[in-house]
């Protein structure tokens, strides 16, 4: 789960981070009256969303007065923000932050993240701040400094100092380092976090070091344990249709394809989406429907996969183990009942129940394609969706 | 021979007074696993599917000589039964349990490296369907008739693509010594590497599957691994290749989030490394067979 700035600012300032004066704003009025709150004469202005490359994407603005803040924001809400990381739909703009602007002498980049290899909490840090860590890895990959952290014991003070003096930090600059340092480090453990980066930390002209921009992302699978942080959850910064997946106990991810996919398994379900690819057609979406399916879950699933205007083809997929093919066929059935579709429909069952779950389909008369192996299911739904685009088929109303 | 569990492997389950943990200990049994009990704080002395309940891990291995356990226990203390099954002197461990957070991993495998290498247990999952010996034993939750016995290990990520790469080896006759899900989360218990030691050393292991997708080091670290000290051929399909950067794809673990943790990245780093690698999913029998038929 991903949060916005200001709320990543809070929370590492619990923890001893300095952050920049700021105060969110859910208007232009409001971000125009906070300048006053803040004092001072040059402000920026910043989008709050869940996406890095901000700056270039006009949503960080440095304002010199209240008209030049109420101007930039107007711009602001309301619109979408297109990013390298939002994808091409972006995301909406519907609170921005005004903070005091900093007087920068030096940026650096701080990131802590879950590190897969050496299984730890891994600190990384480059002198070459401001830049996308993806940047920085391509073309300054000797600025990276590195450290891991110990579980049993925590970062230690040792480490903070081995990173800022490999970072060339003035000696005066060494305990304040540290103690953000460790700020950052107690933030991920306490609460969680799969990710925390500042980019930039900043040396202000007066030698302080302050949080310029933090981001934060937490372990969804921690958040039963700490509610106060669950609160902090932005749908309206999340795809919609993967929002209402959540809600409904599905797995949901949406692409661009037109073949919609309906499977268990999380691995069985990129496998469907594979072998459509290899087949010659783009899935439009993965969707796990998780052990244990009942006729109602597979039918909501439908519906969902459904509610994407894209789908032009639907592929069931079930390798029952838990799952039941009867259960998943009565489903289906339930489903094309209730809405009926008149775009292809396969469905390729295995496992347990199989055979019951084959006679319900026979014995529906719904015009479903059947396949017994993943190959054919997903060359027959290629093929009836390039059939059907080659009559004509139109764009679904949904 | 097989790797990890054998026919006689004493086993327990951790949990077992669930109602899932109940159907797949009754599951276990069937297929003929040596299940001698279970574990559930507070419910010691019952009965539960003809073996006895006990109060913690150290009273069933004292009582049964338990070696293996079965973890089904829910998320937020997971754990802290990986780690009491370590304490308690269990030598093999299988953790079924999605949704364990990241950190309490990370703290489980610090606990664990407190022992010495040879009274370390083994842990595989979590967030995984188990392993099976077929014709021998099963501690998970697959379906157990599917697997025939045989000479080829599989190792994967994923429940349910295990079971497709299972149904089609049994649809060409091919059998297989032992599949182990190492699970889909972020920090796991084993890794690939891990498990193709004991594939290397398993006399009856003539040929080695790994299942992987999108996510992580792991792939790559076992691609090193087999360059440098496999002698056995071995295939491989990672799944994942449609799927987009950043997006978790169902597992915990299955997002792209650095170079060299993409499908075609993986696939190319194994094929490298001497790997018969197959981008279709559904041709992983077939792979199989042809590296079989070649060797």
């Amino acid at each position: 789960m991903d949060i916005h700035e200001y709320q990543a600012k809070e929370i590492l300032s619990q923890f001893g981070v300095e952050v920049p004066a700021g105060a969110l704003a859910y208007s232009p009025e409001q971000a125009a009256y906070r300048s006053r709150e803040l004092g001072g004469d040059r402000w920026v202005v910043k989008a709050q969303v869940h996406a890095g490359g901000r700056g270039k994407a006009g949503g960080v603005q440095v304002c010199g007065s209240d008209a030049e803040i109420l101007e930039a924001s107007e711009a602001m809400f309301g619109r979408k923000i297109v990013t390298h990381q939002t994808g091409p739909a972006g995301k909406g703009i519907y609170r921005v932050y005004v903070e005091a602007a900093v007087d920068i002498a030096r940026e650096i980049y701080l990131g802590l993240v879950l590190d897969r290899s050496s299984q730890r909490v891994m600190i990384v840090c480059s002198g070459e701040g401001g830049m996308e860590i993806e940047e920085i890895s391509a073309e300054r990959p000797d600025s990276i400094i590195r450290a891991t952290v110990e579980p049993a014991v925590g970062l230690q003070d040792f480490q903070c100092r081995e990173i800022a003096f490999a970072l060339g930090l003035d000696a005066a600059l060494v305990q304040s380092f540290t103690r953000t340092l460790k700020g950052c480090y107690l933030a991920f453990r306490d609460l969680d976090a799969t990710m925390v980066e500042i980019n930039p930390l900043v040396v202000t002209g007066a030698g302080r070091i302050l949080a310029l921009d933090a981001k934060m992302t937490f372990d969804d699978n921690a958040m039963f344990r700490h509610p106060q942080v669950a609160e902090l959850r932005d749908k309206s910064q999340e795809d919609p249709r993967e929002c209402r997946a959540a809600d409904r106990g599905l797995n949901y991810v949406g692409l661009t394809g037109n073949i919609g996919c309906i499977v268990n398994g999380a691995g069985l379900a990129m496998a469907t989406m594979d072998t459509i690819k290899l087949a010659g057609g783009e899935p439009a979406n993965f969707l796990d429907i998780g052990g244990g399916a009942t006729p109602e879950r597979v039918a909501k699933a439908f519906r969902l996969v459904m509610s994407d205007k894209n789908v032009q083809a639907v592929l069931v997929n079930i390798f029952a183990g838990i799952n039941r093919c009867d259960w998943v066929a009565q489903g289906v059935i339930d489903a094309l009942r209730a809405d009926p579709v008149d775009i292809p429909v396969i469905v390729r069952l295995s496992g347990t129940n199989v055979e019951e779950g084959q006679k319900i389909l026979a014995k529906s008369g719904l015009p479903i394609i059947r396949a017994s192996t993943l190959e054919e299911a997903a060359e027959r739904a290629v093929n009836a969706w390039k059939n059907d685009q080659a009559k004509g088929a139109k764009l679904r109303a949904v | 021979m097989s790797i990890l569990i054998d026919k006689d492997t004493p086993v327990i389950v951790q949990g077992i007074t669930g109602k899932m943990a109940r159907f797949h200990a009754r599951e276990m049994i069937d297929y003929g696993t040596n299940v001698v009990g279970g574990v559930v704080p507070g419910k010691g002395g019952e009965v539960v599917e003809g073996v006895p309940v006990f109060d913690t891990v150290k009273q069933a291995v004292k009582e049964t000589g338990a070696e293996a356990s079965l973890v089904f226990v829910p998320p937020p203390f997971a754990a802290d039964g990986i780690m009491e099954a370590a304490d308690a002197g269990i030598r093999y461990c299988v953790c079924i349990t999605d949704g364990i957070p990241a950190q309490d991993m990370i703290k489980v495998k610090r606990y664990m490296w407190r022992f010495p290498r040879e009274r370390r247990m083994i842990l595989t999952g979590p967030n995984c369907a188990g392993t099976i010996s077929p014709g021998k034993a099963m501690i998970g939750i697959m379906p157990g008739h599917i697997y025939l016995p045989g000479n080829v290990g599989i190792v994967g990520r994923s429940g349910t693509l295990g079971y497709e790469a299972a149904a089609q080896l049994k649809e060409r006759g091919i059998g297989i010594s032992t599949s182990v899900g190492i699970g889909g989360d972020p920090i796991n218990g084993s890794s690939f590497k891990d498990i193709l030691v004991h594939f290397e050393d398993d006399p009856d292991t003539h040929v080695v599957c790994i299942i992987g997708e999108i996510g992580g080091p792991q792939e790559a670290e076992a691609a090193a691994f087999v360059r440098d000290h496999m002698t056995k051929p071995v295939v491989a399909y990672v799944a994942g290749l449609t799927a987009p950067k950043g997006k978790t794809m169902g597992h915990a673990g299955a997002i792209i989030s650095a170079f060299g943790e993409s499908a075609s990245e993986k696939a190319e780093i194994l094929a490298h490394a001497g790997v018969t690698v197959t981008e279709h999913p559904a041709r992983i029998g077939e792979t199989i067979a042809g590296v079989m038929a070649a060797a």
